[in-house]
């Protein structure tokens, strides 16, 4: 092997990576002299690492699409764009989360140790230009939320969440390995260029790419938490303690969406045809089980949840139309639907305080009387999420919608369109909740002024965005040119 | 038949039997035993691939390391094997029927029209002085390095999540400081107390 | 001769050569026992062993005879299979090891590659022998003989994988014959120098690996009886008693020729003292290294009170596997640098 060319790679490229990794060990060894009393400082720590990591990316922005380490990492727009959007939600979870953390007990270092673990593994996947990135980014992901899940040892339903999690996790891994290596069995290759031009040469016999392409689908979806593929998410959502649920409800949406474009678009869109059809029926099947199974929820985590698995139905819309205005289109929604997610689970967070999780429907009650400036964000949160105008969320259905119109699959709207109408029901029953029911509860909400700041930026970015969308849409259309 | 394929397909066997009685065997520690073998037996297979350096990691750390601390728990562990095996039969025709599916569609996919010789033609031999880790680290540390420290940030945070999740400061117990026992001074522990003879009691 | 020996089929010549390797090998172990009550009783100012032939030379030959004329006994409730397969496992792997082991330059059974890599491997095995066999066994002493072994060995086999990667490191090869072509000269250009905490620690994991004083808590024959093999009698207990042994002087062979130039002889950069010494041949030499370590072995037992099962935890992970990692960083900066007469 010693004649085998090798250059340097351009680490310059991967610079927020580095920076990361390095700053995330330092983070760890540095918590190690923070007594308990100041662990406070360790999730500021966090939260400056994370938006340090993000103004490199968007010092280093590309203009065109490069590779570096063998290929292995791709340096392009689209990824420059979904990395800022993850790592400032990823930033917001966890601004989120000091309270509610220190009343139980969970503010340790570790907490954020594994996340900004995470938060690396998810830039992986993002930037991943090879079958071997895409996998251990995950597992660096899949394995930091695990941890996280059950990081609260002493309550038996995050245990048993953490189980399926890492249970049903490790299932899915297996089948996108076991895709990934049929596929590196026909076509010799783990690069997802080589792949992708060995797939469009058509010398490849079709059963094992079928097979493949259908345990990468399969494994992809499962991760995403599509129908037939997401009995884990309720229960994981519902069962970790709040500020993980809205860390692994948010940003990661944005990371497996980059997953299923490395995947499907840059890996086999050769095989559009054949994935079209996949995404197709879990597509449907997601926006019907998901919204239709959310109105029976009482618990908001689990509605929540069940919402999660519709999004992503329109998520699918949009990659399925396979064309560049869907994926750009789908793109906006990822980035869009994680911001709104962050603010939804953050509203769990503000009604939870010591010994009380405040996750019920119920507890919302009243909340324009406790605090009408969090019942009004709450307020757009779940309009942006039923898609109504002038909400970001309104935006965000209408790409995906046009796109799919755009390929000639018009009962496919229709059918989203009609599903988006009856979700719109259980979003909009916590408007009623919140604004002409009686509070049961009167109690103070008990969160820090980073909390209220950061929640509120957040409502004011779902309805600014809802009122200039061009700008990030823009991007998004800019990156597929 | 060469020595190879009778060398392979004696292995092979083994391999497979030992893998059936994996999740077959009745007693737990039986098919961690079982499993250990099915390890040691792909790790001979890999020599014959002349993957002599793969081969002895396998059996470093797989058979050397995790298996006997997985044997270890197994051992501790008091596993009731007919509580597990509740179901058995009720799930048992449903799985076959699926097993079989699965391993038509195997057999159908990978096949020789699509794996066969002509599409992997047998390596070119290596010369007699071809040092196979040499190779995988000239390879690992240059155009692999970055999955190879993406894997080592997995095993650091698999570290961090396994000490979260196990450690626990118990109250009351009683554990040694080691570096507090080595720290003690002379001064700390014994008191010279002078004492006038003529004075003490007398018995 | 030479002829006849090619003609004969390679299994064959395989043979011929294993056969007197392990005869040896099993004499030597028979003599090490014998030494080992001699030395330990001069140390505690006893006679030890002398009625049996003369020097008491047929001792362990005596011994050897009566625990193959004992009955194996296997307990009832005792896993019958995996109780008679245990002392094997452990005997294989102790006997195999020696395959890649040269005793001179080009003296060695399979000159592979990665005999180091190979001699760790197999050295790994051997505690399955002892965790199968506590568990067969069906005793709490054994089983509890056993979860300590494997605890112990497991702990202190990354400790000695780390200092045998600052061999491979220094030498820049796996083989074990290059490895010690690689300290030729001098006695301070062997690599018990630059490698000095490796080399310590590689012993003393070597000692712990193998059960022995004063880590030895697997037997720890005053609070579990006599450990893993409590239950074993007559010819099982011999196969464990000689893996032990076989074991030992392995990892005093290593040590010799990883640490101490194997088979170079010593010298002392003085070119008429050097001569002198050269005469000596190398196996004479190897032996004579190897023949220091397994000393030690004896002298620790002699010397030391047993340490306490957490104390020797703590040892292997908290101090051991620090200074490895930290000194294979040294290391790298010192190849690096191409410093001292190791790394020119």
């Amino acid at each position: 092997m010693t004649d085998t060319a090798f250059t340097i790679p351009a680490f310059m490229l991967a610079l927020p990576e580095i920076w990361l990794l390095t700053a995330a060990c330092a983070v760890l060894l540095a918590d190690l002299f923070i007594p308990d009393a100041r662990r406070a400082l360790t999730l500021w720590l966090s939260v400056a690492v994370i938006l340090v990591t993000a103004g490199l990316v968007v010092i280093g922005f590309p203009d065109a699409s490069t590779t570096t380490f063998e290929g292995m990492f791709i340096h392009d727009p689209m990824s420059a764009v979904l990395k800022v959007g993850m790592l400032v939600i990823a930033a917001f979870a966890l601004l989120c989360s000091r309270a509610y953390l220190a009343d139980r007990g969970l503010l340790k270092g570790e907490y954020f140790t594994l996340a900004l673990f995470s938060v690396l593994g998810m830039m992986v996947m993002i930037s991943a230009g090879s079958f071997l990135t895409v996998y251990l980014g995950l597992e660096l992901l899949s394995l930091s939320l695990y941890a996280m899940v059950a990081l609260d040892r002493d309550s038996p339903i995050a245990a048993e969440a953490a189980m399926k999690y890492f249970v049903l996790g490790a299932i899915a891994s297996g089948l996108l390995l076991y895709g990934m290596s049929l596929l590196y069995g026909v076509t010799g290759s783990l690069d997802l260029a080589t792949v992708s031009a060995a797939v469009a040469d058509g010398q490849i016999a079709r059963a094992p790419l079928m097979l493949a392409l259908a345990f990468v689908v399969v494994g992809l979806t499962f991760k995403l938490g599509a129908v037939p593929f997401h009995m884990w998410v309720p229960d994981v959502y519902h069962g970790a303690p709040t500020s993980v649920t809205l860390f692994i409800g948010s940003a990661p949406k944005i990371a497996a969406f980059a997953l299923l474009m490395r995947m499907l678009v840059d890996g086999l869109e050769s095989l559009h045809a054949d994935w079209q059809q996949l995404l197709i029926i879990l597509s449907v099947l997601s926006l019907a089980i998901g919204n239709i199974v959310a109105i029976a929820q009482t618990n908001i985590k689990r509605m929540l949840a069940y919402s999660t698995i519709s999004h992503v139905g329109f998520l699918l819309l949009g990659v399925l139309a396979g064309t560049a205005a869907g994926y750009s289109a789908s793109m906006f929604y990822a980035l869009v639907y994680a911001l709104m997610a962050a603010g939804g689970f953050a509203m769990v967070l503000l009604l939870s305080r010591q010994g009380f999780e405040g996750d019920r429907l119920d507890d919302f009650r009243g909340l324009n009387e406790r605090s009408p400036w969090f019942a009004f964000v709450m307020l757009i949160l779940m309009a942006s999420m039923a898609g109504l105008p002038p909400t970001v969320g309104f935006f965000a259905k209408v790409e995906v919608l046009a796109a799919v119109v755009d390929v000639e699959l018009v009962w496919l709207a229709v059918v989203a369109v009609a599903f988006s109408i009856v979700g719109a029901y259980y979003y909009l029953r916590v408007i009623k909740l919140m604004y002409f029911d009686q509070a049961e509860d009167t109690h103070a909400l008990a969160v820090g002024p980073e909390f209220k700041v950061a929640l509120s930026a957040n409502g004011l970015a779902v309805l600014g965005l809802g009122l200039f969308p061009g700008l990030l849409l823009g991007l998004c259309a800019a990156v597929f040119l | 038949m060469s020595v190879e394929s009778v060398l392979f397909y004696l292995f092979g066997t083994i391999l497979v039997a030992s893998a059936l009685g994996v999740i077959t065997a009745r007693n737990p520690v039986h098919g961690v035993l079982l499993l250990v073998l099915a390890f040691f037996t792909a790790a001979v297979l890999w020599l014959l691939l002349q993957a002599e350096f793969l081969a002895i990691v396998l059996v470093l750390v797989y058979v050397g390391a995790v298996m006997v601390l997985f044997l270890f728990v197994v051992m501790m562990l008091d596993v009731n094997v007919a509580r597990i095996r509740e179901g058995y039969a009720k799930y048992l025709p449903l799985g076959i029927v699926i097993a079989l599916v699965m391993a038509a569609q195997i057999v159908i996919v990978v096949g020789a029209q699509a794996f066969g010789l002509e599409f992997f033609p047998r390596p070119e031999a290596l010369p007699a002085d071809h040092s196979n880790t040499r190779a995988l680290g000239l390879l690992l540390y240059t155009h692999y390095v970055y999955p190879f420290e993406l894997a080592a940030v997995i095993l650091l945070v698999a570290i961090v999540a396994a000490i979260t999740l196990t450690l626990r400061h118990r109250e009351g117990t009683r554990t040694q400081d080691v570096s507090r026992q080595v720290r003690v001074k002379r001064a700390d522990r014994v008191r010279l107390v002078k004492m006038d003879s003529d004075k003490g009691e007398q018995p | 001769m030479t002829e006849l020996w090619n003609s004969i089929p390679a299994w064959l010549q395989y043979a011929v050569l294993i056969a007197p390797l392990m005869v040896t090998l099993t004499i030597v172990v028979a003599m090490y026992t014998l030494a080992e009550r001699r030395v330990i009783g001069a140390m505690q100012t006893r006679i030890g062993p002398n009625r049996v032939g003369p020097f008491g030379l047929f001792q362990p030959f005596a011994d050897v005879f009566k625990l193959f004329f004992k009955e194996v006994l296997i307990p009832t409730q005792a896993n019958r299979v995996l109780f008679l397969i245990a002392p094997l496992l452990a005997l294989v792997p102790a006997f195999a090891a020696w395959a890649v082991l040269p005793f001179d330059a080009g003296v060695v059974l399979a000159d592979v590659n990665a005999g180091l890599l190979y001699i760790l491997a197999l050295t790994s095995m051997t505690v399955y022998g002892v965790i199968i066999a506590g568990w067969a066994s069906n005793s709490k002493y054994a089983l509890l003989g056993a979860m300590r072994s494997a605890a112990q060995i497991v702990a202190y086999e990354i400790a000695m994988g780390f200092a045998l990667v600052g061999v491979l490191m220094a030498a820049g090869s796996l083989n074990l014959g290059a490895i010690v072509d690689a300290q030729v000269g001098p006695f301070w250009h062997w690599y018990w120098l630059p490698l000095l905490p490796m080399f310590l620690i590689y012993f003393i994991s070597g000692v712990a690996e193998t059960n022995r004083a004063p880590f030895d808590v697997a037997e720890g024959e005053s609070e579990i009886v006599a450990g893993f093999h409590v239950e074993y009698s007559g010819a099982t207990f011999a196969a464990f008693f000689l893996a032990e042994y076989m074991n030992m002087i392995l990892i005093s062979f290593l040590a010799a020729l990883l640490f101490l130039g194997g088979w170079h002889p010593l010298a002392f950069g003085i070119d008429a003292v050097d001569e002198v010494l050269a005469l000596v041949p190398g196996t004479l030499w190897l032996f004579a290294k190897a023949g220091f370590f397994m000393f030690c072995f004896l002298w620790f037992r002699a010397t030391f009170p047993r340490y306490r099962y957490d104390q020797i935890m703590r040892l292997g992970w908290k101090v051991f596997i620090p200074i490895t990692i930290v000194w294979i960083f040294v290391e790298g900066f010192l190849i690096y640098m191409g410093w001292g007469p190791w790394w020119q």
